[in-house]
């Protein structure tokens, strides 16, 4: 059965500036035409003929960045926005954790605020009564529900929101990246909840910037870009092109500050502070690639980089070793290598010629990090070295921290129950 | 308007029954959050309309001192008069006032919440009422003192029984343009600074700090024709005709003043209707 259908549904926002509400205003006034003149003079598609269907007991997520038509899709389907053209079909009761607390007033009690709040999500007072103490026990909110809201924290807030929107019981949740906010120990039991709601063959739309959640809470992922839908299907795929997408982005982000950078900025004058060395071998151009040859800023730890040099020696030299060095956003050293360290013997290097670096993995957790190269004598006397002239991203779903990603892989014994990250929920199928 | 509009606003008004209890609380929720805080709490309610009847017979009755016969020269009867009108002009007021203004500064409800958004200046309007409500008691408290101190008070009389009727066709008077206000002021902000003007003319341009039967009125057709014009005029009317003087309310003019006031939320519940889809990005 199907529980929410989407059906070429576009949405388009309308804005109207300061002067055109004036004129409209007069006109209005003027000749009575109060309905014709409010047409904007400025439309933005938010959603672009989006279509897609749910199936009930699942959870289907809903990626992409600020700004894609995520929200204005959850409004959609809750109800609160209408589509521009396009249909929307939900069976069942619907709760949207859009904002939670939405209708709080800051001077009553948390308690009128359930009542008020629950009558606002659609309960009854009766069914509010029998649900009051589930709702203050899984806000933690015992010794505060009669103190006025405006003093409690924002946690606090977001806990009875939660609590009190999760207590609808709804057939169909809606859940728009209110989890962000809040703390720490009462995340894992919003998703406890959530996951409880997915085992009791519930509906859940997720709507989220936490790929790792989405990954292990959804059977399907959709992805929008600019109101349209990407991909829909399986998560890891779908979230996959999205990172591709992300990354292709950033990469062109990053290009175009170094590139401002170097305009801003004579390179002469950054060359005196970060190169050195008299060059009698010169390092002439760095690149760093992938393993397809291809040149990147943006690398995940699974495809590896590839640092390229172009050298040119001016006269026959017998004493060179050629470094790397990565340091990360801190400073911190992560790795340093030279050929002089993995014991090669230099014999000679005369004339241009190209000097490359593969590195198979590149287990780093997400950050900018920057590249030192080098040339110099095995004493250390410098031909020309290269500080923190060349930088790049790493960027993954892991979420790990610390300095390098260890490649790792947990195992335990018969007697320890753990969820892998990739289960799907099995229940019913 | 056709049968379709029809539908649709019948349609609404289920929706509106539906959701009487989120009415019935936000209404609570107003009322309580209005003085909590407050040491005297509830009785500001009391004690607000109080201090205002005893500024009006100061200014009015004493300083100014009334003009007309009808109050044998005796301020204390105009004062009361007074009151007649100004406690349920004050319920317009702040009714309209705060209607205006209401969908921006609930806004986050609009954009967050899925309910229809005319319970907000119902809401309004109805907390208002209450507020009129408890008024009342002062003002009938005001005249049994007066009726039995003051020689030649009209005391009170069987035509009380019309007072509801009277509250009745000021309540959908109210609704009516609230829903109009709150709707609009979403789009031209302007229209909150415009009626707050337009508010202070308006009450002057009502028979409450003077009766219809006021001398330079008798003599004018034009101020006559203007004033009649004027719905509020036939309200407050009927509230001096209950409350004060104790007479028959003025049936066919009420009547027409409901029908204007039925036409005025049905135009205002219409604009309302059609300007809804476009809240929740506007406020």
């Amino acid at each position: 059965m199907v529980a929410i259908e989407v059906d070429h549904v576009t949405r388009i926002y309308q804005k109207y500036s300061a002067r055109h509400r004036f004129k409209t205003f007069k006109s209005a006034l003027l000749k009575g035409d109060l309905f014709h003149a409010l047409k904007p003079d400025e439309l933005v598609t938010a959603l672009d003929n989006v279509s897609f269907k749910v199936d009930k007991g699942t959870t289907f997520g809903v990626i992409g960045e600020n700004g894609s038509g995520k929200s204005t899709l959850l409004k959609i389907i809750a109800g609160i926005t209408k589509p521009t053209s396009g249909r929307i079909k939900v069976n069942g009761k619907v709760s949207a954790l859009i904002e939670l607390g939405a209708g709080f007033h800051p001077e009553i009690s948390g308690r009128e605020n359930i009542y008020i709040n629950g009558i606002m999500l659609g309960l009854s007072k009766k069914e509010i009564q029998e649900k009051f103490a589930d709702i203050v026990r899984f806000a933690e909110l015992e010794d505060f529900i009669d103190a006025p809201v405006k003093t409690y924290s924002s946690g606090m807030y977001m806990r009875l929101g939660f609590s009190i929107a999760i207590n609808v019981n709804p057939d169909i949740l809606l859940v728009d990246e209110v989890l962000a906010v809040g703390d720490a120990s009462f995340v894992p039991k919003c998703l406890d909840r959530i996951d409880d709601f997915r085992r009791r063959e519930k509906t859940i739309l997720f709507v989220s910037h936490d790929l790792a959640t989405v990954e292990r809470i959804c059977d399907r992922v959709a992805w929008l870009k600019n109101g349209r839908v990407m991909t829909i299907g399986d998560p890891k795929r779908v979230i996959d092109a999205y990172l591709q997408d992300v990354a292709e982005k950033q990469e062109r982000k990053f290009e175009e500050r170094q590139q401002e950078v170097q305009v801003q900025e004579s390179y002469e004058e950054e060359e005196r502070e970060n190169r050195w060395g008299k060059r009698e071998v010169e390092i002439k151009q760095v690149h760093l690639k992938n393993h397809q040859g291809e040149e990147k800023h943006v690398f995940s730890p699974e495809e590896g980089m590839v640092v390229e040099m172009d050298v040119e020696a001016y006269s026959p030299i017998k004493d060179f070793v050629f470094g790397i060095g990565i340091f990360n956003a801190r400073g911190i050293q992560v790795y340093g290598t030279n050929t002089d360290l993995e014991d090669f013997s230099p014999q000679v290097i005369d004339g241009p010629g190209k000097v490359i670096c593969q590195i198979k993995q590149l287990n780093l957790i997400n950050g900018t990090y920057y590249l030192d190269v080098a040339v110099h004598k095995k004493d250390g006397y410098p031909y020309d070295y290269h500080r923190h002239l060349y930088s790049f991203l790493v960027s993954s779903r892991h979420k790990d921290e610390g300095i390098v990603r260890l490649p790792h892989q947990w195992q335990f014994s018969d007697n320890i129950k753990l969820k892998s990250p990739k289960f799907k929920s099995s229940s019913g199928k | 308007m056709g049968v379709k509009a029809m539908i649709k606003l019948l349609e609404n008004l289920k929706t509106i029954y539906r959701y009487r209890g989120l009415i019935q609380s936000l209404v609570g929720r107003e009322l309580k959050a209005r003085y909590r805080g407050t040491v005297l709490g509830f009785l500001w309610s009391f004690i607000n309309p109080l201090l205002l009847m005893i500024i009006y017979t100061i200014v009015f009755g004493f300083i100014i001192g009334p003009r007309d016969p009808a109050f044998n020269n005796n301020p204390i009867l105009y004062a009361l008069f007074l009151f007649c009108g100004v406690l349920p002009w004050t319920w317009f007021s702040s009714s309209s006032l705060e209607a205006a203004n209401v969908l921006m500064i609930q806004g986050n409800l609009i954009k967050k919440v899925l309910f229809p958004a005319e319970v907000l200046p119902i809401v309004v309007v109805t907390s208002n009422f209450i507020h009129f409500l408890f008024g009342l008691p002062i003002l009938f408290g005001a005249k049994a003192l007066i009726s039995c101190f003051v020689p030649n008070a009209p005391g009170f009389s069987i035509y009380l029984v019309f007072l509801p009727y009277v509250i009745l066709v000021q309540y959908i008077f109210t609704l009516g343009l609230g829903l109009f206000l709150s709707a609009l002021t979403v789009h031209f902000r302007d229209i909150k600074d415009i009626l707050a003007n337009l508010l202070t003319f308006w009450f002057f341009a009502s028979p409450i700090i003077y009766p219809m039967t006021f001398g330079p009125i008798k003599k004018s057709v034009i101020l006559r024709t203007f004033l009649n014009l004027n719905p509020i005029t036939h309200i407050m009317v009927g509230y001096q005709n209950t409350v004060y003087f104790g007479e028959m309310i003025r049936w066919k003019r009420l009547s027409v003043t409901l029908l204007v006031a039925i036409i005025i939320f049905i135009v205002g519940y219409h604009v309302f209707d059609k300007l809804r889809d476009s809240f929740p990005e506007e406020v």
